[in-house]
C-alpha cells in the first residue's frame, strides 16, 4: 500500500471516526429511552461506523489520482500569521470594541499580506470601518458591542 | 380563479406595492451580498418596518427582500465564493471557477437571467397548481423525506470528480457528524459538547459555511500565492469579462432552466426542503443528464452548472410560498419568518386563506413576477459595478474577506468561542482542499443532519425500529430506487472510464 497525504489524511478520519463512535456510545440517555427503537445516540453511532467504513475504504483502495502538493512553493508563514491575526482578533473583540479592533485586524492584514500604501491601508480600515458600522449598528440597527466608543462617549 | 388573480393584479401593481418591491428587491440584494446577512437575517429586519403596512403590502416588502437576499447571496458566491445564504452555495461550484477564469461578468448575467426566468415560471406554475399542489405536499411522510435526503446526499456523487467518490463520502459523514455536536432535539440531551457551553446550541451554519468557503478560500489564496498555476488566475481576476451571453451558452440555458425550474418548484412545495436541496438535486440532475464533454466541465465554470442551481434556488422560492400559504406550513427558514409576521398581520395561513383573504393570496404570487422583473431591471445594468469587486487587489480582498466572515459571526452570537471555532474549521477545510478533499458534500450534509434525523426518527419509532419503512410506501421506494440508479450508474461510469 503506497502512503501518502490522502492516505494519512484518511487515517486520521479513521481515527476521529473511531472516537466519535466511542463517544456517541457514552451519550447519557433516559432509561426509559435505553432500549427506544430511536434515542439521542443512534444516529451518531450510525454515523461512527459511517465514518470508519468510508475512511477504511479509501486507506485500502488504491488510489490512482493521487494528489501531490509542492510544498515549497506554499506561504505557510504569511498564512500562519494572518490565522494568529485572526486569533488576536477574536480573543479581543469583545473586550476592546467591535471598531478598533476590526480596524487593526485590517490595518495589519494589509500590512502583513505586503501592502505599504499607508494612506489606502489607513482608509480601508478605520473610516471603512466605520461605515460599515454605521451601516450596521446606525441603518440596520443591528447590536455591536464596542466598550470603547462607549468609553470616549461616541456610542451610547 | 380569474377573479383572483385581478383582484391581485389589481392590489401588486398599485403604486406602494411597486414601490414596495423595489425596495425590498434592492436591499435584499445588498444585505444578501454581505456574508452572514441572509434573507432570514433581512425579513427579520423587516419586520418591525411591515407592522406599519396592510398584510399585503408587508408580505409584498419581505417578498422583495427575500428575492433579492437570494440574487445578493449569489453575487458573494460567484465574487467571492462566500454564500452568506445556504440555497446559493451551490452557485459558487461553477460560478466562482467562472469568475476566476476571467467571466464574472459574464457568471452574474447567467445568474440573473436564470433567476429570473426560474422565478417567473415558478410564480406561473404556482398560479396554477398552488390550490392544488398543496395536497401533494401534504402526502409527504417522514419516511419520504429521509429517503429524499438520502437522495439529496447521494447527488454529492455528481460534484466529486473521478476518483473522489470516498472523498466526497468521508465530507458527507464529517458535516453529518458536524450537524450532530449539540442538543438532541427531541429529549435535549447534549452531544459531543464536552461540557462546554457554547456548544450546547450545536455549531451554527453561517459558521461552518462561511469557515469551509470563505475562510478557507482566502487562507488557499494566501498559501498558494507563490504557486504559478494560481498566480495566472491572479491575473485573470483582473479581467471582468462581458456580460453578454453568446448564442451557444444561452441554447445550454434553454435547456436547463425549464427542468431545473421544475425541480426547484417541486421541492420548494415540500414543507421543509426549501432552495438548498432544491439547488443541490439541480445541480446534481443537471450533471447527469447533460454529455460526457460537458459533464467534465462542471465545477470548472459550466454554464449548465451554473444556470440549473441559481434556476432551481429562485424557483424554490416562490415554491416554498405554497405550504406557507395553504396549509401554514413553511417551507424554509426564511418563509418560517414570513409566516411569524403573517400571524403577526392577524392573518391565518391554511387552505382557506385565498378564499377568506384573496387580495393577500394573490397579490404575493402577482409581486413575484413583478419582482422578478424589477431584480433583472435593477441588477442586469448593476453588473459590471458589482463585478469590480474582483479588481480589488488581493492584498485588501483578503483581509476583507476574513473581516466579513468574523463579522457575520460576530453579530450573530457576539462570542469569542465561535470566532475560535471557525479559525480552526477554516485551517482544516484549507488543508483538506489541498488534498482535493470536496467541501459542498460537507455543507450539504451539515444542512440536512438535523432534518435527516428527526425524519429518521421518526420513521423508525412509528415502524417499531424496523426498516421495512424504506420500502413499505410507493414514494419512499420510487425515491430510494431512484437513489440506488444514481449509485451504480456513477459506480458503471467510473469502471467503464477506469476500463
Amino acid at each position: 500500500m503506497n502512503i501518502n497525504t490522502t492516505k494519512i489524511i484518511s487515517l486520521l478520519f479513521f481515527i476521529f471516526s473511531a472516537f466519535y463512535l466511542y463517544t456517541a456510545y457514552q451519550i447519557q440517555v433516559f432509561a426509559f429511552d435505553e432500549n427506544a427503537p430511536f434515542n439521542a445516540r443512534t444516529f451518531p453511532i450510525y454515523l461512527g461506523y459511517a465514518g470508519l467504513f468510508f475512511s477504511a475504504l479509501k486507506l485500502i483502495l488504491p488510489d490512482p489520482n493521487t494528489i501531490k502538493v509542492e510544498h515549497k512553493t506554499l506561504e505557510y508563514k504569511k498564512t500562519a500569521i494572518l490565522v494568529l491575526i485572526a486569533i488576536i482578533y477574536g480573543a479581543t473583540i469583545l473586550k476592546v470594541g467591535y471598531f478598533l479592533t476590526t480596524s487593526l485586524f485590517l490595518f495589519a492584514s494589509y500590512y502583513f499580506l505586503g501592502e505599504r500604501r499607508w494612506i489606502l491601508m489607513f482608509i480601508l480600515s478605520f473610516p471603512f470601518v466605520a461605515a460599515f458600522m454605521y451601516l450596521l449598528h446606525g441603518v440596520l440597527n443591528i447590536y455591536l458591542r464596542d466598550p470603547f466608543l462607549q468609553s470616549i462617549g461616541v456610542m451610547g | 380563479m380569474i377573479d383572483g388573480i385581478l383582484i391581485g393584479l389589481t392590489t401588486a401593481l398599485t403604486f406602494q406595492n411597486i414601490l414596495m418591491v423595489m425596495v425590498g428587491c434592492f436591499f435584499g440584494t445588498i444585505i444578501g451580498m454581505l456574508p452572514g446577512l441572509g434573507p432570514m437575517t433581512a425579513i427579520a429586519l423587516m419586520i418591525p418596518i411591515t407592522y406599519g403596512f396592510d398584510p399585503a403590502t408587508g408580505l409584498i416588502l419581505m417578498a422583495g427582500v427575500y428575492y433579492g437576499a437570494v440574487f445578493g447571496g449569489s453575487t458573494s458566491s460567484i465574487l467571492l465564493n462566500a454564500p452568506g445564504v445556504p440555497g446559493t452555495v451551490a452557485t459558487s461550484f461553477d460560478g466562482y471557477p467562472m469568475a476566476q477564469q476571467g467571466k464574472a461578468g459574464k457568471a452574474l448575467a447567467i445568474a440573473a437571467w436564470s433567476s429570473f426566468a426560474g422565478g417567473t415560471l415558478s410564480a406561473i406554475y404556482l398560479l396554477f397548481m398552488a390550490p392544488s399542489l398543496s395536497k401533494v405536499s401534504l402526502s409527504f411522510r417522514s419516511p419520504d423525506y429521509f429517503a429524499l435526503m438520502i437522495l439529496g446526499l447521494t447527488a454529492i456523487a455528481a460534484f466529486s470528480s473521478k476518483g473522489q467518490f470516498l472523498k466526497a463520502m468521508m465530507m458527507v459523514v464529517l458535516g453529518l457528524m458536524l450537524a450532530s455536536v449539540g442538543q438532541d432535539s427531541l429529549s435535549d440531551i447534549t452531544r459531543f459538547t464536552f461540557n462546554n457551553m457554547n456548544l450546547t446550541d450545536g455549531i451554527s451554519f453561517v459558521l461552518v459555511v462561511m469557515a469551509t468557503f470563505a475562510m478557507s478560500e482566502a487562507l488557499t489564496i494566501i498559501l498558494k500565492r507563490n504557486d504559478p498555476t494560481s498566480a495566472a488566475k491572479q491575473v485573470s481576476l483582473t479581467e471582468l469579462g462581458s456580460i453578454k451571453i453568446n448564442k451557444e451558452e444561452r441554447t445550454k440555458m434553454y435547456k436547463t432552466i425549464p427542468r431545473s425550474s421544475v425541480i426547484g418548484f417541486l421541492i420548494g412545495v415540500l414543507p421543509g426542503a426549501g432552495a438548498t436541496i432544491a439547488s443541490f438535486l439541480a445541480y446534481g440532475m443537471e450533471r447527469n443528464v447533460v454529455s460526457d464533454e460537458e459533464k467534465e466541465k462542471f465545477g470548472k465554470g459550466s454554464v449548465n452548472g451554473l444556470s440549473a442551481p441559481e434556476t432551481a434556488n429562485n424557483a424554490a422560492c416562490s415554491g416554498s410560498f405554497v405550504p406557507m400559504l395553504t396549509l401554514g406550513i413553511p417551507g424554509s427558514g426564511t418563509t418560517a419568518v414570513m409566516l411569524g409576521a403573517l400571524l403577526g398581520f392577524g392573518v391565518q395561513p391554511g387552505p382557506r386563506l385565498y378564499m377568506t383573504n384573496p387580495e393577500i393570496f394573490w397579490s404575493i404570487i402577482m409581486s413575484m413576477y413583478i419582482g422578478m422583473v424589477i431584480l433583472l431591471i435593477l441588477n442586469l445594468p448593476l453588473i459590471p459595478y458589482i463585478a469590480r469587486i474582483l479588481a480589488v487587489p488581493k492584498n485588501y480582498l483578503i483581509p476583507l474577506i476574513l473581516f466579513f466572515s468574523v463579522t457575520g459571526i460576530y453579530v450573530m452570537s457576539f462570542n469569542n468561542f465561535d470566532i475560535y471555532l471557525m479559525i480552526g474549521i477554516a485551517v482544516v477545510a484549507t488543508y483538506l482542499r489541498l488534498y482535493d478533499f470536496p467541501m459542498p458534500p460537507l455543507i450539504l450534509a451539515f444542512v440536512l443532519g438535523g432534518l435527516m434525523e428527526e425524519n429518521l426518527r421518526r420513521s423508525l419509532l412509528l415502524s417499531n425500529g424496523s426498516w421495512e419503512f424504506l420500502w413499505d410506501r410507493t414514494l419512499t421506494a420510487c425515491i430510494l430506487a431512484t437513489t440506488i440508479f444514481i449509485v451504480l450508474w456513477h459506480i458503471y461510469k467510473t469502471l467503464t472510464k477506469n476500463n
